[in-house]
C-alpha cells in the first residue's frame, strides 16, 4: 500500500490502483454523510479534484493521486456513504485507475512513512 | 481585540473526555468527542446529552427604581412582553438596532427582585455595552463572572438532573434557583435542541463535579458544538451570525412568533420598541424576504451561503444549512423572496456548479418535545 499527503492509499490490483481514504483522514472527517463521485474513463491529472466528501461538519475534497484514467468508481459509496467511516482501507475504496506507468508509486509514502507525517 | 483563546472553566474535562478543541466565538470548544457528531446528536434525542455552554454570557440586570420600571424599559428595547413576564419564568427575547435589525437573540428571567439574561457569547460584549447604556437610569448591568453554564438536554434529562435537584414539576421555561451539592444552582427547563431539557448555572469552583456527576450517569453523553448545531437546526432554531445579524429584522429572521400580538399594531402596548415602523410593517405586507426550511431532494448537503433559484431568478441564500441525523437527509433554513416560500414550493440550490432540486418546507424540520 503507498500513501499520499492528501491522506489517500493507493493499493495495485493487477494493471489497477485502487483509490481510498486513509483511516485518519476518515476519523479527522467525521461521520459522511455525502460522497459524490467522477464518471468513469475520464482522464484525470495528479491534483484534480475528482471527489466530494461531505461529513456531518463540512466538505472536502478527494484529489487524483496520480495521472492516470478513471476506469470504475464505487457506487455503493453514494448509497451508504457511512462506509467511509466503517471500513475506509477495504469497502470504501473511491475509485480505481490504469496508470501508463506504475512506476510513479515508487515517488509516494510507504506505510511508515505515511505514519510518520501523521504522528 | 485578543487574539489568544479565552478557555472554559471545564477545558481539562474536555480534553480528558478526548474532546475535539476547535476555536468558537473567541473560545477554545469542544466540537466533538469520541463518539462524533452523528452519535451525540442521536443519543441527545433518544436519551440525554451535557453541553458545556459556559461560553454564552450570564447578566443580571438590577433594577435602579423598580421591577415594573426596568420590564418597561427593556421593552422599548425588545419587541416582546417584559412586563407580563411572571417571576420564575423565562421568555426568548431579541435586542434591536433603530433600524429594527437583531443586535442579538437571548434568554431572560424574571427572577423575582431581578432580571438573568443569557446571550450569545460573540456578542456578550455588545449585548453588555447596549443594555448598560440604554438601561442607565433603569438598572445596574452586572455580568456573571463566576459561573459555569451546563446544558443538559434529551428526553432523560430530567430523570439524569432529578438525581440531584428536585426539578420534575418545573415546566418548559420556568427558572429555578436550587441548592444542591455543587453549590447553588440556577435552572430554566429550556435549551436550544427542540428536546426537553435544562439550563444549569453552577458556581465555576463546583462545574467539574457537576459534569462529571451528570456524566456519570449512563444515559448521559457528552455532546459538542457539532452536534449542537445539527441538534438546533433540525430544530428550526436560528444561530447568531447565521440565519440573522444587524442587517436582519425579527420577521426576516421568521422570528414573528417572538413578538406578540400586545406589542404589535392594535395591541396594548404595541410598537416602541426601536425599529418599530419597519419590524411591524413586515407583518403587513411590506415584508421582502423571510426565512424557511429547505429539503435537498438528494444527498448532497446545502451549506450556509448556498445560493437558491426559482427557475433562472436567484432568490436568496441558505443560512444554515447541513445534513440532519434524526431526519436522515440534509437540512437547510434559507433567506427567500416571499413569493417562493410557500410551503411546497419546488425551488433549486446551486452545489459546486450544479442546480439540484430542494422543497420549500416548515420548520421545524424534528418535532418538539418540550415539557409545557
Amino acid at each position: 500500500m503507498k500513501y499520499t499527503k492528501e491522506h489517500e492509499w493507493l493499493r495495485v490490483e493487477g494493471d489497477l490502483v485502487v483509490v481510498g481514504i486513509t483511516e485518519h483522514a476518515a476519523t479527522a472527517l467525521g461521520d459522511v454523510v455525502f460522497v459524490e463521485l467522477p464518471e468513469p474513463e475520464t482522464m484525470v491529472s495528479a491534483g484534480d479534484e475528482v471527489c466530494v466528501i461531505e461529513s456531518v461538519k463540512a466538505a472536502s475534497d478527494i484529489l487524483a493521486p496520480v495521472d492516470g484514467e478513471i476506469v470504475a468508481v464505487n457506487e455503493a459509496l453514494v448509497d451508504t456513504p457511512a462506509l467511509v467511516n466503517e471500513d475506509p482501507l477495504g469497502a470504501a475504496w473511491f475509485f480505481k485507475m490504469k496508470l501508463d506507468d506504475l512506476s510513479v508509486l515508487d515517488d509516494l509514502m510507504d506505510e511508515d512513512e505515511y505514519n510518520e507525517m501523521i504522528g | 481585540m485578543a487574539d489568544e483563546l479565552l478557555r472554559l472553566g471545564l477545558h481539562d474535562l474536555h480534553v480528558s473526555l478526548g474532546g475535539k478543541m476547535v476555536p468558537f466565538a473567541g473560545y477554545e470548544m469542544p466540537v466533538q468527542y469520541p463518539a462524533g457528531v452523528m452519535k451525540e446528536h442521536l443519543h441527545t434525542r433518544a436519551a440525554a446529552g451535557l453541553f458545556d455552554v459556559s461560553h454564552m454570557g450570564q447578566v443580571i440586570l438590577r433594577p435602579k427604581p423598580g421591577m415594573e420600571a426596568l420590564a418597561l424599559a427593556l421593552e422599548a428595547l425588545m419587541p416582546v412582553d417584559v412586563l407580563g413576564l411572571a417571576p420564575g419564568r423565562q421568555r426568548y427575547g431579541l435586542l434591536l438596532t433603530p433600524a429594527g435589525g437583531i443586535i442579538d437573540d437571548l434568554m431572560f428571567a424574571n427572577r423575582g427582585d431581578h432580571f438573568l439574561f443569557v446571550v450569545n457569547a460573540s456578542r456578550k460584549a455588545v449585548d453588555i455595552a447596549h443594555l448598560t447604556e440604554k438601561l442607565a437610569g433603569a438598572a445596574e448591568v452586572v455580568p456573571v463572572t463566576d459561573r459555569a453554564l451546563l446544558a443538559l438536554q434529551g428526553p432523560q434529562a430530567e430523570a439524569a438532573l432529578a438525581a440531584h435537584v428536585p426539578v420534575a414539576a418545573m415546566r418548559f421555561m420556568d427558572v429555578a434557583v436550587l441548592p444542591s451539592a455543587f453549590g447553588e444552582l440556577w435552572i430554566s427547563r429550556s435549551g436550544y435542541t427542540g428536546e426537553d431539557g435544562f439550563e444549569i448555572s453552577v458556581p465555576a469552583a463546583r462545574a467539574e463535579a457537576l459534569a462529571r456527576a451528570l456524566l456519570a450517569d449512563e444515559r448521559v453523553l457528552p455532546v459538542g458544538l457539532g452536534a449542537r448545531d445539527s441538534l438546533r437546526l433540525e430544530a428550526g432554531l436560528c444561530l447568531y451570525g447565521h440565519d440573522m445579524d444587524e442587517t436582519v429584522a425579527p420577521v426576516e429572521a421568521g422570528l414573528g412568533w417572538a413578538i406578540p400580538k400586545l406589542r404589535r399594531s392594535g395591541g396594548a402596548r404595541a410598537a416602541g420598541f426601536p425599529g418599530w415602523e419597519s419590524v411591524l410593517g413586515d407583518f403587513e405586507g411590506h415584508l421582502h424576504e423571510t426565512i424557511v426550511g429547505l429539503r435537498p431532494e438528494g444527498r448532497a448537503p446545502m451549506r450556509e451561503e448556498t445560493h437558491i433559484y426559482d427557475g433562472d431568478r436567484f432568490v436568496g441564500k441558505v443560512t444554515s444549512g447541513g445534513f440532519g441525523p434524526s431526519v436522515g437527509a440534509p437540512i437547510a433554513m434559507a433567506r427567500l423572496k416571499v413569493d417562493v416560500t410557500a410551503p411546497g414550493t419546488q425551488l433549486t440550490g446551486e452545489v459546486r456548479g450544479k442546480r439540484l432540486p430542494v422543497t420549500v418546507c416548515k420548520l421545524p424540520f424534528h418535532p418538539t418535545s418540550y415539557k409545557r
